[in-house]
């Protein structure tokens, strides 16, 4: 009898207990959040300088990496940025310069003709890639043609290099297989994340401006002359 | 009631080809582009009418490539574009190796670019001219004053940009002053056949491939061999323009499409030998090109 009292009114022994005022009853009941993306970007203002820094800095340098060993990655197209592809045109159009300084007319590329080529090819060639129907946006085709002329570069600081020592034939010849094997590595890296973005009958179409591209700049990094 | 309409049935024959030209997108497939046509149109048609209602708000790439598959689309954005960018390899490469080989029964226009004119071939091939002119002649001085004693080698990158001028000039004014000369000639008596501006250019584009090898031979220090290379690919580019724009003043006046003709091949004369003059040094011979010379 008592249970079936008690189980029609369910909670009802419940009503005899009381919690006495001498046990403290407190506590938190906020649920723990872990640090999500969007609370750290908001607060970004507070971290010390050196980190944000850093953080660019190293996004940069991990492109780098996949620039060297350009596999199919999402690197360099997922997190595209600009910085790269500035620093190193800035220190491609540097090193290009100071050579033939005798004639001014007929010497080598100034320093905003190599800005000009680098980044209005780079421009005309994303357009290219668009209208023909690519599926990669025009900013991620910036980053990835911007960092491929790393090789380039490279072989820029080598041939400046071996040209302190001498000039004669030797020398030619070893400049001239640094740059071709830079050229090749370039287009080969960049073909490698561009191609991907096309319809297979149009990959040749998509492929050759950026071949022509490469062998421009390579060609400007072979004619430097003291 | 047929027979009624018929004057207007008439003109619609012979606007058909224009008609053609502004709807291309809308009602035409050529058994050419059969992969690649109808896809766009399905997925254009889909996609338009969402693009049109919320395009700020659309992602970049998809409200560039689905939206606004209109009748004509307008001239400042960026389908009117890539409708003459719709090619594919093959294409070009049949369109580059026509433009080679001229056919006298063959109009380039015609056979090849059937009213599918692009500006990728233009565009490259005249790139590809640019930098090839301007890095053969470079070679083409080395190698012709390599023996000489105060001869110090430099790059010269100026010439790129003049390169540049010239045949961007001609690939582009040229055929707009065809074009305009043949629409005033359509005006004062009425013909059949009418180019428009692109196939214009695409010609005119397409025929300077020829000259991508001729200017790669010109490297090479053989006085016969440079005049030869030039003798055959004038002969070339030149007939190729001339079988095109025949049959667009064949019914004219016999003194206008002569002068016509002839002017369209001088013009290539002029630019080939120009080139050849200005950017090549002959070896034995004294160079034109300003290298010491204080102005």
């Amino acid at each position: 009898m008592a249970a079936s009292e008690e189980a029609s009114r369910p909670f009802a022994g419940l009503s005899d207990v009381s919690i006495s005022e001498d046990i403290p009853v407190e506590g938190d009941i906020s649920v723990p959040v872990g640090p999500s993306r969007r609370d750290d970007e908001f607060s970004t203002l507070d971290e010390p300088v050196k980190d944000t820094i850093m953080r660019d800095l190293r996004a940069v340098g991990n492109k780098f990496i996949h620039v060297l060993y350009p596999k199919r990655s999402s690197a360099l197209l997922r997190d595209w940025d600009l910085w790269g592809p500035l620093l190193l045109c800035v220190t491609l159009a540097l090193l290009l310069q100071g050579g033939a300084a005798d004639h001014e007319d007929q010497g080598g590329p100034q320093f905003a003709e190599v800005f000009v080529i680098v980044w209005f090819g780079s421009i005309i060639i994303t357009l290219n890639s668009k209208l023909l129907g690519g599926t990669i946006s025009f900013f991620q085709s910036l980053c990835v043609l911007g960092y491929c002329i790393m090789p380039l570069t490279v072989a820029m600081v080598v041939c400046r290099i071996v040209l302190l020592v001498s000039s004669g034939g030797i020398i030619f010849a070893v400049r001239l297989v640094v740059v071709m094997a830079s050229f090749g590595w370039s287009t080969f890296a960049s073909t490698a994340f561009l191609a991907d973005s096309q319809p297979p009958n149009r990959k040749a179409l998509v492929v050759y401006p950026v071949f022509l591209f490469y062998f421009v700049i390579a060609w400007m990094v072979l004619t430097y002359s003291p | 009631m047929a027979s009624k309409n018929d004057p207007f049935q008439f003109q619609e024959f012979d606007e058909a080809g224009d008609l053609l030209e502004a709807n291309r997108d809308a009602t035409t497939i050529s058994i050419d582009d059969e992969d690649v046509k109808p896809q766009k149109q399905s997925t254009a048609t889909g996609f338009s009418s969402e693009a049109d209602t919320e395009d700020p708000l659309a992602n970049d790439d998809q409200a560039e490539l689905l939206s606004g598959q209109k009748k004509s689309p307008s001239f400042w954005s960026f389908e009117y574009y890539q409708r003459f960018f719709d090619i594919e390899t093959h294409h070009v490469k049949e369109r580059i190796i026509g433009s080679m080989m001229p056919w006298p029964r063959k109009n380039f226009i015609n056979v090849y670019l059937r009213r599918n004119p692009d500006l990728y071939g233009p565009f490259w091939i005249c790139t590809t001219l640019v930098f090839a002119t301007a890095i053969s002649g470079n070679i083409s001085s080395f190698l012709a004053h390599k023996g000489k004693r105060d001869y110090k080698y430099t790059p010269e990158f100026r010439k790129v940009t003049i390169a540049a001028t010239i045949i961007f000039s001609y690939a582009w004014l040229v055929p707009l002053a065809v074009w305009g000369f043949l629409l005033w000639r359509n005006n004062k008596m009425v013909n059949l056949v009418s180019y428009a501006f692109m196939e214009i250019v695409c010609v005119y584009g397409y025929s300077l491939s020829i000259y991508i090898p001729a200017v790669v031979l010109w490297i090479l220090p053989f006085n016969w061999l440079s005049w030869c290379t030039i003798v055959v690919a004038l002969c070339l580019s030149g007939s190729v323009l001339v079988l095109t724009f025949w049959p667009a003043v064949r019914d004219d006046h016999p003194r206008v499409m002569i002068a016509f003709l002839s002017v369209i091949v001088l013009l290539n004369i002029l630019l080939a030998v120009g080139c050849k003059t200005y950017f090549f040094t002959i070896p034995g011979n004294k160079t034109v090109t300003p290298t010491n010379s204080t102005t």
